[in-house]
């Protein structure tokens, strides 16, 4: 029997398709439906032709398959409007469910922090926050394990071209949801979030800066050891992830200056605030595969 | 230029823009003090919000010596006739701290993109159009495209509920020539009942010569700031623009001797600095950099030992937009390794 969990994306878009491309070189994950609810569109198009089977009267069109084709795995790229539901009907076929949108029905899950911890509880829908917190909450993460960190802010700049409309429309969604992680999975008391969308020509690679106050004097050599400690985690599943400047040491405050750059799957390279979602996402879905092939959890029972 | 007989509200931007200048630092004293004064010379319109709007309190741009709730609940009470605005920036600040502007009695919320990002602002104009307050679309950073282009994102936010659109030179690049066409095409194309305004930076010299041009075009509202207070080498300087106004037979309303005693007798005193053109600031309008970088790049020159020109001159040659005044100090980092000087 195939070690692979076999998995399901929700969402044909840009996340979807660029997670697909990823998906097909995981050795621990194997994607068989892509479901949208437009058939003429060609993120659905593009998965036929790469074998995958398609479905575009949405979830309630793959229900029926699920428990035929051992769906284990559920990635969803749509919306947060409608992510709930398809939460609870693929959570009741005993689909895990690794949210791309901005719902967070389930826990935060920013890999190299916590996604251990989901995998072992068998978390059956995580959330992946956002990409900015993806790029900048490790750091946050890789302070706050050397000592208290009193407030978390970060700065995400992402080229104007990587930024699709529901982002735009609901910018507050970024901000709030991307400040809550960086206190509950971050470690900062308090979390901030800003968001710069810039429209330069060729479009720029995403920046992060990260910057925090630590209760007491910030041990800089502890704190720089365990910063690039934590980029090597991530560069584990975004090779791109670069360290350009920092940490630098201001009284309490630490800074550390991030460039993301993309795999350039079927996204650019520039979007490297997308890329690590569908990194992130497919990071967690493999650590819950490699936990069920170790024997540490069991997936649901099924007849 | 004949604008004999026009009408124009003069916004002024001391207690918002002058925040950048202050490092955010203006006391409640001092709030309260320039306000009433400026209220009392007739000043119609008084921003008052952390320099980066609403919610702008951070490590990036600067923690102010007070939360906007606290300056907008100092302020707001001591007004007899001028309204309170605030600015907001999706991205920064959210529907919370808007409904927070709107409780603490702000009439009039201005809400910011990059000139070609209208369609952030969707979910902040809307709510302000619906809460019934003055609601206006603040397009800046506009020297950096097209006219057809500002009209274009003018209507987004039009849509959205705004009724009033501005062209805003935020780099203080603009000539009068460009100010004249964009504004012109603004008021040529967008409905009637929707104000056209300007918001100028005196980075070139050009903050009364490009807000005449704009009230010439069509524009209804013009920032200012009185004593030019505000980030670069400050905004049109009102008291000037006021007895400008004046001898062109430009109605505003405002008392020219009090207005000019604003700015003597207590905006003046108040600056860390004198708000002057000088080396960096005439950089910002020439490179075309967001004014409020100065004292940031300032400070990199400072700790790092690389001119604040040089840093200024590449963040514009990058297209660095509103916001990421944290790319000063990592581009003073890069380029004084560079040079082996850390």
């Amino acid at each position: 029997m195939s070690k692979k969990l076999k998995a399901v994306i929700i969402g044909p878009g840009n996340i979807g398709t660029d997670l697909l491309m990823k998906m097909q070189r995981s050795e621990w994950i194997e994607p068989v439906w892509m479901v949208g609810i437009d058939p003429e569109s060609e993120g659905l198009k593009r998965a036929a032709e790469m074998g995958i089977k398609t479905c575009a009267s949405g979830v309630d069109g793959l229900l029926p398959h699920v428990i035929a084709d051992d769906i284990r795995v559920a990635f969803d790229a749509t919306s947060a409007y409608v992510h709930a539901e398809n939460s609870r009907k693929l959570n009741e076929l005993g689909v895990i469910m690794i949210d791309l949108t901005p719902a967070a029905v389930g826990p935060y899950c920013v890999p190299p922090v916590n996604l251990a911890d989901h995998a072992r509880n068998l978390e059956m829908n995580v959330n992946m926050v956002t990409c900015g917190g993806q790029a900048t909450i490790p750091m946050v993460a890789a302070v706050s394990r050397v000592q208290p960190v009193e407030y978390g802010e970060i700065v995400a700049t992402v080229s104007s071209r990587s930024v699709g409309p529901g982002t735009r429309q609901n910018i507050d969604e970024f901000t709030r949801t991307t400040a809550g992680a960086v206190e509950k999975v971050g470690g900062a008391r308090r979390g901030k979030a800003i968001i710069v969308i810039n429209p330069a020509e060729p479009p720029l690679m995403m920046r992060d800066t990260i910057h925090c106050l630590t209760a007491s004097e910030p041990d800089q050599a502890a704190i720089t050891a365990s910063i690039h400690a934590m980029v090597k985690e991530v560069q584990k599943y975004v090779p791109g992830y670069t360290l350009v400047n920092g940490p630098v040491f201001d009284g309490n405050k630490v800074s550390v200056f991030m460039q993301v750059e993309g795999l350039g799957d079927f996204l650019p390279k520039y979007a490297g605030n997308l890329d690590i979602m569908t990194a992130a996402g497919l990071r967690t879905a493999e650590m819950f595969a490699e936990e069920v092939s170790n024997g540490t959890i069991t997936l649901p029972e099924r007849g | 230029m004949n604008l004999n007989g026009k009408k124009v509200t003069l916004h002024d931007m001391s207690l918002r823009d002058g925040m950048h200048a202050k490092r955010h630092q203006i006391s409640l004293d001092e709030m309260v003090a320039v306000s009433t004064a400026l209220d009392a010379a007739g000043m119609p319109l008084i921003e008052v919000t952390h320099g980066d709007g609403l919610g702008g309190a951070s490590l990036n741009y600067g923690f102010p010596a007070h939360s906007d709730e606290e300056y907008l609940k100092a302020v707001v009470p001591k007004m007899k006739n001028a309204r309170i605005s605030a600015l907001q920036l999706p991205g920064i600040g959210t529907l919370d701290h808007l409904r927070m502007a709107r409780d603490c009695g702000v009439s009039t919320i201005r809400v910011a993109t990059h000139c070609t990002e209208a369609d952030v602002s969707e979910q902040h104009i809307g709510m302000a159009a619906k809460m019934e307050m003055d609601t206006v679309g603040f397009l800046m950073m506009a020297h950096m495209v097209s006219a057809q282009k500002i009209l274009e994102q003018a209507r987004l936010m039009v849509n959205y509920g705004a009724n009033c659109i501005y062209a805003t030179d935020s780099a203080g690049y603009m000539l009068p020539d460009e100010v004249t066409e964009k504004i012109g095409l603004l008021r040529a194309e967008l409905p009637q009942n929707v104000e056209v305004g300007f918001h100028g930076h005196h980075n070139l010299g050009m903050g009364i010569a490009n807000s005449l041009a704009a009230i010439d075009a069509g524009a209804s509202r013009i920032d200012g700031s009185v004593a030019g207070l505000g980030a670069g080498a400050g905004n049109t300087p009102l008291e000037v623009f006021v007895a400008v106004l004046k001898r062109m037979g430009v109605e505003t309303g405002i008392d020219l001797y009090k207005i000019m005693d604003v700015a003597e007798d207590i905006v003046v005193p108040m600056m860390d600095q004198p708000i002057r053109l000088d080396r960096d600031a005439l950089t910002l309008g020439y490179a075309g950099v967001y004014s409020s970088f100065l004292l940031f790049a300032q400070r990199a020159q400072k700790k790092y030992g690389i001119p604040a020109r040089d840093i200024l001159v590449e963040l514009g040659r990058r297209g660095t937009v509103g916001g990421q005044e944290d790319m000063i100090e990592d581009l003073a980092l890069t380029m004084a390794r560079e040079k082996g000087l850390i």
